[in-house]
């Protein structure tokens, strides 16, 4: 029998319905599994004993046939999701031993829902990042590996201890936090699912702010079917946070029909990027191939603005990133500078010493771009770039259901690779982007291999607030794919 | 009313002053969080975790406060701007939990209004109101519980404050402190605001500039949080003898950031424009634009107190009191109420007479405020009822009015207790003057020959027989038909 850690959420939900396993059979798998998942250095903090404990809630609540929809499956949390008396770090060194008096919105739904709490998944620093590199807790490995190579590989980012976690089999499904890609394309490196929701869709109370009006929770798992599930127990309205919306959250398994014939799949002509990989544009014509067979119109659109997207991103986000990462002066929690004479000094050494070099250069250019003289020309021109951005995909979804595209310029790079080139690292989230900025859904689906044997993920894009339609295409996608391929590193093995 | 000026040596000129006014919303909870807003209570025991800027924490707008803003932009006959925005202005501080306080910019909920002010020589002076925006308050840094440490209570921040705005219309400090004033009515007449400029819910920047009359606006200076009307006053004398002063000797205004010393009787620089902070202000993306609907406005229009403008109108046309007397009465709502249960059934003249003369006398003199009167709005009115009817003069009713604040006795018990009903029987009065008469025949010559001082003389005898309880009109009467007849 295939073992408890390497199951679907699906199918370990449908073993404990069926009383074939119990929640603590289940979790101390998974606690086993994180353990032997350590040389990835997925999770930042492990709680195994509050895993154990939360199982056994949990089988108490089904005894007394009070199940929930995710009743008794361990997660992984993205350490960007605070948590009640557990430590939560974002990756940074500021947050030294933060342990918060409140519970994120999103992991309380997910405990309503009967889930169980594995650990914290590292993360890039603020979940400023493309490669997990930038985490003060150390850069996490992709348990993939290049085809006769054992140099390590970076999950992506920024949720890549997540997307690590849950590719390794040491999670059943982890949240992640998308602001310009940081859910999907780590899926992508990783040979996983992960969805980025419509923004809204999802509380951002309790997450710690990187960008506000980008920031959005979403799952990683390892089947679209998953993602539904577990898309279902995070969503809803939330009325400590004023941008969630006001709309029921529907039963999107339910929406996994198999059926799209007759969806009209844009194909935007503004992605084939100069010098995209043959092996990427080959997997994006076989999606297509894949969706039409399957009974979908490719219609080909344009998406004229795609080319600002990157550069307006990379103002907007470190704008307010610069304003939402003001308050962590060493003032009220977390860490503060030992020895500074004056209140200047202890500002600046324990930002100095407590933001890393990421963290620090997003700083200085959302603080520049907002400066007096230079906020037209930077801060509100990338907003108008925005709006304009909105209004692309607006057009495209006149003619289309839904927009297929790669996931990622690339497949997962070696640690160490692009950290001296912060240019090269942004343009991991060149297809990833457009979408953030426009605020609708996406999900990275693993489609195929690269060359040397990486997974690669096509992403389907949808209208706002139609995830529904984004999980049904996602759904057949992955079953037309068939990805079988399993990473070189898979927990407990 | 003759125009304020600051006379230099070399000539005259004219003071330009605009105020901002920081005023503490009434209400129970935070503009952005559940905390509670009480003054005075324990440091730190009024604050949520948003107010503590904890990370992921977000603000949600307090739908009363906006209420209470719109109300006074209602009452400031300002227009109400249906879409307004949150912006954050960016700046550390460790009373400034987020590093950044949320406020209004660009788009204020409340544009431009009218404030009226009554000057006492009955003259209305209108002074713009530029606009009012919402924001909310810092904390507050304490440096004197332990030397080499600062302390912060986090209990104001997140508090809800509007700052109101005047348009640089203000000519003399006597309007800045009848600005103030007028203000503070309203604010407390429409509940919104307490007014209490030593607890710090009422604060005011202050915005001067001079200039030779007809001139354009010269280059200003800010003098920041003056805590009561009287400094206000003061300031903002002090800074335009200050800046008259360095333009007659040549100099230059540098357009800066100062504050007032009220021991010096000075201001002293803060900051100047180069060391002006860049807030960096951009449009808070934690909270959508804030959209009030015509219907709820409208609502809010209609369920709007009388305001201190119209109750003043209202006093002049239905009591026929003067405006300044009017602009008194209505200044305070409590005080406008007692003058008129005072004045119901009896001479308004006559009571305003009393409340803006004795009885506003004695709560100067004793420090008592309307509320912890001993002589309530029935007593007073019985004291003048008294007046009218002919059983006391004014001038015992000023004694009884005395004996009424010390014993809270009512001004009926005291007449009949001290005998101090007025003599209006002609018989006893004629006696007494027949009296006098016989015994001044000098005196009663002397008014034959016309000497109307002797007559004056004659009145004073009457009144010393009879223990000034005389009916005054009376003894006039008898004397003129005695000796003149």
């Amino acid at each position: 029998m295939t073992k408890l850690n390497e199951i679907t959420l699906a199918e370990a939900r449908d073993l404990l319905n069926k009383g074939e396993t119990s929640s603590v059979e289940l979790t101390a798998e998974h606690v086993a599994a994180v353990e032997s998942a350590r040389p990835l250095n997925a999770f930042i903090t492990e709680t195994p004993e509050q895993a154990i404990a939360m199982a056994k809630d949990s089988d108490a609540r089904r005894a007394k046939g009070e199940a929930g929809p995710l009743e008794g499956i361990p997660l992984a949390i993205k350490d960007l999701f605070c948590t009640q008396g557990v430590l939560t770090t974002a990756g940074s060194h500021i947050l030294h031993g933060f342990k918060p008096p409140y519970e994120s919105t999103v992991t309380a739904n997910l405990w309503k829902a009967g889930a169980v709490m594995l650990g914290k998944a590292n993360l890039d620093e603020f979940a400023m990042g493309s490669s997990n590199e930038s985490s003060y807790h150390g850069p996490v490995e992709n348990p993939w590996r290049r085809r006769g190579d054992n140099k390590p590989l970076v999950p992506g980012g920024s949720s890549g201890g997540s997307a690590s976690a849950v590719a390794a089999r040491a999670a059943l499904a982890a949240t992640g936090t998308d602001t310009g890609g940081s859910i999907r394309q780590p899926a992508s490196f990783t040979g996983i699912v992960g969805m980025k929701p419509t923004y809204g869709r999802c509380s951002r109370w309790g997450i710690v702010a990187f960008a506000s009006s980008l920031d959005q929770a979403g799952p990683m798992t390892r089947s679209v079917r998953d993602a539904a599930i577990m898309l279902g127990a995070m969503a809803g309205h939330d009325p400590k946070d004023s941008t969630s919306v006001d709309m029921p959250v529907p039963d999107y398994e339910k929406a996994l029909t198999g059926d799209i014939r007759g969806l009209k799949v844009g194909i935007p002509k503004e992605y084939r990027v100069e010098g995209m990989p043959k092996e990427i544009e080959d997997l994006w014509q076989q999606g297509i191939d894949w969706l039409k067979d399957a009974g979908a119109e490719p219609v080909e659109i344009s998406l004229p603005r795609t080319g600002y997207a990157l550069p307006a991103y990379y103002i907007i986000a470190p704008a307010e990133a610069s304003s939402n990462l003001a308050r962590y002066d060493g003032v009220r929690y977390g860490l503060r500078a030992e020895g500074a004479p004056e209140l200047q000094d202890m500002y600046e050494r324990t930002r100095a010493e407590g933001f890393g070099v990421e963290v620090k250069r997003r700083v200085l250019i959302g603080t520049y771009v907002l400066s007096a003289g230079y906020y037209d020309a930077y801060y509100n021109k990338a907003r108008k770039v925005r709006t304009l951005i909105a209004e692309d995909f607006k057009e495209a979804y006149k003619q289309v259901d839904v927009i297929l595209a790669p996931t990622a310029p690339s497949a997962a790079f070696a640690i160490g690779e692009l950290v001296d080139d912060p240019i090269a690292m942004y343009l991991n989230d060149v297809f990833t982007v457009p979408g953030s900025l426009a605020g609708v859904p996406g999900i990275s689906v693993p489609a195929g291999l690269s060359g040397d044997g990486l997974p690669l993920g096509l992403q389907i894009l949808g209208r706002a607030f139609d995830e529904e339609t984004v999980l049904r295409v996602g759904d057949v996608l992955e079953r037309a794919a068939d990805f079988k391929h399993e990473p070189a590193f898979v927990a407990g093995r | 009313m003759a125009s304020y000026r600051i006379v230099g040596n070399t000539g005259e000129w004219e003071l330009v002053c605009g105020l901002e006014i920081h005023a503490q919303v009434i209400s129970k909870s935070k503009l952005f969080s559940a905390a509670a807003t009480e003054f005075g209570a324990e440091p730190n025991s009024q604050v949520s975790p948003v107010d503590a800027g904890m990370p992921g924490m977000l603000p949600v707008i307090n739908k009363f406060c906006v209420e209470q803003a719109v109300k006074t932009g209602l009452g400031l006959r300002a227009e109400i701007n249906r879409t307004s925005v949150f912006e954050r202005k960016n700046y550390f501080y460790p009373d400034l939990p987020q590093g950044y306080q949320i406020s209004q910019y660009l788009h204020p909920l409340v544009g431009e209004g009218t404030v009226y002010l009554d000057m006492p020589d009955g003259a209305v002076v209108p002074i713009g109101i530029e606009r009012l925006h919402m924001e909310q308050d810092a904390g507050k840094s304490m440096h004197d519980q332990e030397p080499g440490k600062t302390y912060v209570d986090l209990n104001r921040s997140g508090v809800c404050l509007m700052e109101i705005v005047s348009k640089p219309d203000i000519r003399s400090p006597e309007q800045a402190g009848a600005y103030i004033r007028k203000l503070r009515s309203i604010l407390r007449y429409l509940g919104t605001c307490d007014g209490n400029m030593e607890e710090g819910s009422l604060r005011c920047d202050i915005n001067v500039s001079v200039r030779r009359t007809g001139e354009g606006f010269g280059t200003r200076c800010e003098v920041k949080n003056v805590n009561s009307v009287r400094f206000v006053m003061h300031a903002i004398e002090a800074e335009a003898n200050r800046q008259v002063e360095i333009l007659e000797d040549g100099g230059k205004i540098v357009q800066q950031t100062r504050l007032y010393d009220p021991k010096k009787g000075e201001t002293r620089s803060m900051r100047t424009k180069e060391e002006a902070h860049d807030y960096r202000y951009f449009p808070d993306p934690d909270l959508l634009p804030l959209v009030v609907e015509n219907d709820w406005v409208e609502r809010i229009k209609a369920n709007m107190p009388e305001l201190p403008d119209e109750k003043k109108q209202r006093f002049m046309e239905s009591y026929g009191l003067g405006p300044y007397d009017s602009g008194v009465l209505v200044a305070d709502q409590e005080t406008a109420n007692f003058y008129e249960q005072v004045a119901k059934g009896r001479d308004p003249k006559l009571a305003a007479n009393w409340l803006t003369g004795e009885f506003f006398g004695a709560l100067n003199r004793t420090g008592v405020d309307l509320s912890g009167t001993p002589v309530d709005a029935a007593k007073l009115g019985e004291l003048i009822d008294l007046i009218s009817d002919g059983t006391i003069s004014g001038r015992i009713a000023k004694e009884v009015f005395e004996e009424m604040w010390e014993t809270g006795k009512s001004a009926v018990a005291i007449v009949e207790e001290k005998g101090l009903k007025q003599i209006s029987d002609t018989g006893e009065l004629e006696a007494i003057i027949d009296k006098i008469i016989a015994e001044n025949p000098g005196q009663v010559a002397q008014v034959k020959e016309g000497n109307q001082k002797v007559m004056g003389w004659f009145v004073g005898q009457t009144m010393k027989a009879t223990g000034g309880k005389a009916n005054p009109k009376m003894v006039n009467e008898l004397l003129r038909k005695k000796l003149t007849d």
